[in-house]
C-alpha cells in the first residue's frame, strides 16, 4: 500500500508550473499529462518531449564481486558488457522463472555497475537483491540523491545539446545503448519510447535548472500517460502487465534477453527456463491489432484457433489512429482471432511488434 | 490541445452520471457529457452511440466514450427514443473534448414525458455535486 501522501521528486514544482494533472504512482505524486496526452504523445515521435522519471529505483552495485554477482542475479549476462558505459536490458528472475522485475544494467568501470529498476517494485527488488548479495564482496547503494530525466524524440539529442552546450560533449558521439558521465550528469543514450533520445541520471539539486533549460531549449513536457501509449507501440514490455512473478520471459516475448549461453553460467531460474525451453512455452507474448473500430484493453479476452488468450496491455495507438494490444496467446495460435469487448467479439489480426519505431509505423 | 475551460450553461440539465440535456423545447432532447467529465476521462479516441430508432429508458447505459485512459459508459437521462446521433465523432472524438456542449453532443431524443426533465439537477446542483466530488 502507498503511503497517504505520495511523494515529490525535485520537479514537483515544474509540473505545477507547467500544468500537470498529477496522480500517484507508486507512492509518487506523478505527472499523468500536462492538458493533452495525445499531443505529448506526438510531441514525443514527431519533435523532442521531456518525461520526469525520478521514481524510478537507481541502485549501485560496488566491489570486486559485482560481476560475479549480476552474473547470477540476473538473466542476461553482464560479461557481455566490456566496454565502460554499455548498457544490458535483463529480467531479475526467482528460481522458478517468474519476472521479479526488469531493469537496465550500465557497466560503469570494473567493479560497478549502475541498475535502474522500477518504482512500484521497490521494496521487493531491493529485498531480494540484499538477499543474494548476502556473503558476497558487493555493496548495494541507493541512490535517492539523484533525480532522474528522459529526452526523447527525434529532435532530442539536439536539443539536449542546444541546452546543456559545452557540458554535454563527451555524449557527442554516444551510441545507442551507451552511457558516459559528463561531469555529475550520467547520460545514457537510452529510452522507453522507441525514438531516439537521452535518459539523464543527475544530482537531484540540479534537476529543476536542468528540466528549465530543456524547456527553453524547446522540448516539451510529456506524462505517464503519454509514456505508456509511446512505449507499447514501440512494443516495449510493461512490468506488472506483461509479465510478472507468475510468467517467465519465455513466455512475454522476453526469451531474447535470456542469456543461456555460456551453459555454466548458473543465474537465478536457469533451471526453470530451460526445463520450460525443452518442453516448448505453452504461450507466447504478441501484438495484435483491431481490424475495425474500438479499444483493445488489458485484460480482455482473446479468443484464437488454439484456445483463449488475454490481452496484458492494449490502447488506442496515436500513431497509427487505431487500436494496439500485445497479448499472451496459445503458443500455436494460429494469425486471425477475436477479441472479446463489451460481450461482442471483434476481430483482430497478430502481427510483428514493435507496432511504431522512430516516428514510423512498422505494420502493414 | 488544452480544452477551453468553459462555464457551466445556465440553461442546460444535468445527472449524476456526468450527461448534461438540452431541451429543444419541442418535445425532444439533446444529450452529451459535461465539460467535467471530459476532462476527467482525457483524449477521447473512441465513442459508440446508440442507433437511430432505440427505445432507451432512464438510466440505461446507452454509448461508451473511450478516451485514452479508459472507457466510460454514458446513461439516457430521460426514457424517449433516439431521434438523431452525432456521427461526426466517429472520425473526431476529439471533439468531445474540444466543445462538450456544442459540437461535441452525443445524440438527440424523443422525451416520452417532457415532465421527467424536473427530475434532472439544474447548472447549480451539479456545480455542487462535482464540488463535493473534489
Amino acid at each position: 500500500m502507498s503511503p497517504a501522501m505520495p511523494r515529490h521528486t525535485p520537479l514537483y514544482s515544474q509540473h505545477l508550473a507547467s500544468g500537470a494533472k498529477l496522480v500517484n504512482f507508486a507512492g509518487w505524486a506523478m505527472p499523468i499529462h500536462y492538458g493533452s496526452q495525445v499531443e505529448e504523445h506526438h510531441q514525443v515521435r514527431r519533435d523532442a518531449g521531456l518525461f520526469d522519471v525520478s521514481h524510478m529505483v537507481v541502485l549501485d552495485v560496488l566491489g570486486a564481486d559485482a560481476q560475479a554477482f549480476l552474473r547470477r542475479l540476473l538473466a542476461n549476462d553482464v560479461a557481455r558488457l566490456r566496454d565502460p558505459g554499455k548498457a544490458l536490458y535483463s529480467c531479475m528472475l526467482d528460481a522458478s522463472g517468474g519476472v521479479i522485475d526488469d531493469l537496465i544494467v550500465y557497466f560503469v568501470r570494473d567493479g560497478e555497475y549502475r541498475l535502474v529498476v522500477n518504482a512500484a517494485t521497490r521494496d521487493k527488488d531491493l529485498a531480494w537483491i540484499r538477499r543474494q548479495a548476502a556473503g558476497e564482496a558487493v555493496t548495494i547503494r541507493e541512490r535517492d540523491d539523484l533525480a532522474m530525466l528522459a529526452v526523447q524524440g527525434p529532435q532530442a539529442r539536439d536539443k539536449t545539446f542546444a541546452a546543456l552546450g559545452e557540458g554535454l560533449a563527451p555524449a557527442m558521439d554516444l551510441p545507442p545503448f551507451h552511457a558516459v558521465e559528463c561531469g555529475p550528469l550520467f547520460v545514457a543514450r537510452t529510452g522507453y519510447t522507441g525514438e531516439d533520445g537521452f535518459e539523464i541520471i543527475l544530482p537531484a539539486a540540479q534537476a529543476p535548472a536542468l528540466w528549465d533549460a530543456l524547456l527553453a531549449a524547446g522540448v516539451a513536457p510529456a506524462g505517464l500517460g503519454a509514456r505508456d501509449t509511446l512505449r507499447l507501440e514501440a512494443g516495449m514490455n510493461l512490468y506488472g502487465q506483461d509479465m510478472d512473478e507468475s510468467t517467465s520471459p519465455l513466455v512475454s516475448g522476453l526469451a531474447w534477453t535470456v542469456a543461456f549461453e555460456p551453459a555454466e553460467r548458473d543465474f537465478i531460474g536457469r533451471a526453470a527456463l530451460q526445463a520450460e525451453r525443452e518442453r516448448g512455452p505453452a504461450q507466447r507474448l504478441v501484438g495484435l491489432l483491431l481490424e475495425g473500430r474500438g479499444v483493445l484493453r488489458a485484460h480482455q479476452r482473446v479468443f484464437t484457433d488454439a484456445g483463449e488468450g488475454e490481452i496484458t496491455s492494449g490502447g488506442f495507438s496515436p500513431t497509427l489512429g487505431r487500436a494496439i494490444a500485445l497479448a499472451r496467446v496459445p503458443a500455436a495460435a494460429g494469425e486471425q482471432g477475436e477479441v472479446e469487448i463489451r460481450g461482442k467479439r471483434l476481430p483482430v489480426r497478430r502481427v510483428e511488434y514493435p507496432f511504431v519505431r522512430h516516428g514510423r509505423a512498422c505494420i502493414a | 490541445m488544452t480544452p477551453i475551460p468553459s462555464e457551466l450553461p445556465l440553461e442546460l440539465k444535468y445527472t449524476k452520471t456526468h450527461e448534461w440535456v438540452r431541451d429543444e423545447g419541442d418535445g425532444s432532447v439533446t444529450v452529451g457529457i459535461t465539460d467535467h467529465a471530459q476532462a476527467l476521462l482525457g483524449d477521447m479516441v473512441y465513442i459508440e452511440l446508440p442507433d437511430p430508432g432505440d427505445a432507451l429508458e432512464a438510466g440505461e447505459e446507452c454509448a461508451v466514450v473511450e478516451s485514452v485512459k479508459a472507457a466510460s459508459d454514458v446513461y439516457a437521462p430521460v426514457t424517449g427514443v433516439v431521434i438523431d446521433v452525432n456521427g461526426d465523432l466517429e472520425e473526431a472524438p476529439e471533439t468531445v473534448n474540444r466543445d462538450p456542449y456544442g459540437d461535441g453532443w452525443l445524440f438527440h431524443m424523443k422525451l416520452e414525458d417532457p415532465a421527467e426533465l424536473d427530475g434532472l439537477l439544474d447548472a447549480e446542483a451539479y456545480a455542487e455535486m462535482i464540488a463535493e466530488e473534489e
